[in-house]
């Protein structure tokens, strides 16, 4: 290659021109860089947009027969019907109740968990302990369930210890039991994921100039003093932004543990937003307000994302998009 | 004073850290030891730490099961062909959006931020596959997912970090864009891509929600479901017998229980993610990390 291309190469790539037939060739010039992106775009356009499509349902009496061109209009018939439905507003509650659980517990323990293994001096336990409390975060969710059921039912490991203990006369179905599924549910979310979600916060703390802990050290600190007044306040900013955004995805929770641990008899208690809605549909054969739910779903978070985006940004000026 | 204070605080922090590693192992060893102790001796509920009666049956049991074989057989094919496709794509996506003279760059990165925000929902998405006729398909396990907005982030700005003169020189050489990504950026970018293959590659493994909504034959069913077909077995049946008083097992005079059967499969199922994330576990926090910032 010679000098002048040299020069040249990167200018014409960069100098912006505007015309018709300088896109073209821009285009032209940049066809890997196209063959490389379109066909994935694409597909996701397919996957990701396409669907929107279907939200027509949620205004028609959709009946799979007759599918989304020939299926009549009803207005916002399907809206009425769920805003007048009583097991919408039990799911909603437990839909949100689950997942400010999972948001309160997950977020004191994995910062309470970053701070004590922040003060373990020794690298070998450290580490150690960082390893195996990753583990379960990579274990599907069957798995947890299938580990679940094995200890909690009536001859499980807990049924078995309470029984040596004499805290019970008989074996009790701890999984039937609808009012400790939430607990159940938060506890399992809390022990898969607990050690996964310190990572952001070791690297924090990892962070920190260790000037400020010499200081502390001058000044005669202890432990406890350096972690109050350096270490938690170090923490936060992350934390407070961290706890903002998962805000927005408060409605987002996911549907697999709810689906596993639950069961017939624990129902009113487990069955989330995402879950009724396969129910109506598949279940009971009403399409169009499952599809109204999921549309009033996807809504709703995203108001909670955009809200909670401004409330990040004024705060900080950290901002998600 | 203080000395003795901080010297308490540390044995009860290293013995409350050992606590917690050890309630994160102990149902995982729990289940080993029952699926290799005898059934029959597992009912008595005595095994905790190891088997008392050490036995290979129940695996033997399960890798006679036809079905379960096929079963792992479909697994290992989905998440091996899954992955790599999956991870090759994503790089080619990633590489396209980090190059700032790329004429769709600022188009795609909308396209793909307001996906994450806005989807059609389980329902139309569900009639989508249907009627592209991707169900009752091996290919609804590769295809709907071979995209994931949030490893091409994770990988561009991991390639957007590279020092820009690497790729400028290789540009300068004469290397296309398919050379540059595969001969430059590759090589550069191995512990970010290993992150994300582990990434990909254990979503795959552990997935069964899209074998239970899009396939209903048999013949396509994966590891995954079929140790989930067993749990909701077991559950229905402690939920039959939850008015009586404990928990009857109908198979019991057989030699095996569904217990046993199920702490097998459970085991059968986690240990290849056990196997391989010792060996990626160096790269992944720094991917993790990219991921968390992200989010």
């Amino acid at each position: 290659m010679n000098l002048q291309e040299m020069q040249t190469t990167p200018t014409t790539r960069l100098a912006p021109k505007s015309g018709k037939k300088n896109v073209l060739r821009k285009l032209a010039a940049q066809y890997q860089l196209l063959l490389m992106s379109v066909p994935f775009v694409i597909l996701m356009f397919v996957f990701q947009y396409v669907p929107l499509w279907g939200w027509i349902m949620a205004f028609q009496n959709y009946s799979p027969g007759k599918g989304i061109w020939k299926s009549s209009f009803v207005g916002w018939d399907n809206f009425i019907t769920l805003f007048n439905d009583e097991r919408f507003f039990l799911v909603m509650r437990n839909t949100l109740v689950m997942s400010s659980m999972s948001l309160v517990t997950g977020f004191v323990g994995a910062i309470t968990l970053a701070l004590l293994l922040n003060e373990v001096r020794s690298t070998l336990f450290k580490r150690t302990i960082q390893t195996v409390t990753y583990i379960p975060h990579f274990v599907s969710m069957v798995v947890i369930a299938n580990i679940v059921i094995t200890f909690l039912s009536p001859d499980g490991f807990v049924n078995h210890m309470l029984l040596k203990l004499g805290w019970i006369d008989e074996t009790v179905f701890i999984m039937g039991k609808g009012e400790w599924f939430w607990l159940i549910n938060t506890t399992v979310g809390l022990w898969k994921e607990l050690g996964w979600s310190t990572i952001i916060y070791l690297a924090v703390l990892a962070g920190i100039n260790p000037d400020l802990y010499e200081a502390a050290d001058v000044d005669g600190a202890g432990r406890f003093h350096k972690m109050w007044h350096i270490s938690i306040p170090s923490i936060m900013p992350t934390a407070v932004i961290l706890l903002i955004l998962s805000l927005g995805s408060i409605i987002n929770i996911g549907y697999e543990s709810q689906f596993l641990l639950g069961n017939p008899l624990v129902l009113d208690y487990s069955e989330v937003l995402d879950l009724y809605a396969l129910n109506l549909s598949f279940g009971s054969g009403q399409y169009s307000v499952g599809v109204a739910l999921g549309i009033f779903k996807t809504i709703i978070s995203l108001a909670l994302v955009i809200g909670v985006n401004r409330l990040a940004n004024k705060l900080s000026g950290i901002r998600l998009f | 004073m203080t000395r003795y204070r901080e010297a308490t605080f540390d044995l009860f922090n290293y013995a409350l850290l050992a606590l917690l590693g050890f309630a994160t192992l102990y149902p995982f060893v729990n289940l080993l030891a029952i699926s290799l102790n005898d059934p029959l001796d597992t009912m008595r509920g005595e095994v905790y730490f190891w088997p008392n009666q050490f036995t290979w049956n129940n695996y033997q049991i399960i890798f006679q099961e036809n079905a379960l074989y096929m079963a792992a057989v479909r697994s290992v094919v989905r998440t091996l062909l899954g992955t790599f496709l999956s991870l090759v794509c994503t790089t080619m996506l990633a590489y396209t959006l980090s190059r700032r003279e790329f004429i769709l760059r600022k188009s795609i990165n909308l396209l793909m931020i307001i996906s994450m925000y806005v989807s059609g929902g389980i329902i139309p998405s569900y009639l989508l596959i249907k009627g592209l006729g991707l169900t009752n398909s091996f290919w609804v396990y590769i295809i709907p997912g071979l995209i994931g907005v949030f490893n091409v982030i994770i990988i561009r700005t991991a390639i957007e970090q590279l020092p820009e003169g690497l790729i400028e020189s290789a540009r300068l050489d004469g290397a296309s864009d398919f050379q540059v990504l595969f001969r430059v950026v590759i090589p550069c970018s191995i512990p970010v891509l290993a992150t994300i293959l582990l990434f990909i590659s254990v979503g795959h493994w552990n997935s069964w929600f899209d074998n239970y909504l899009y396939n209903t034959r048999d013949n396509l069913n994966l590891l995954q479901f079929e140790l989930m077909k067993v749990l909701l077995q077991s559950t229905s049946q402690m939920v039959n017998n939850a008015s009586s008083t404990g928990y009857v097992d109908s198979e019991a005079l057989s030699n095996v229980t569904p217990e046993a059967i199920r702490a097998t499969m459970t085991i059968v199922v986690t240990m290849p993610i056990l196997l391989v994330y010792p060996f990626l576990q160096k790269y992944f926090i720094k991917g993790a990390l990219i991921g968390a910032v992200k989010e």
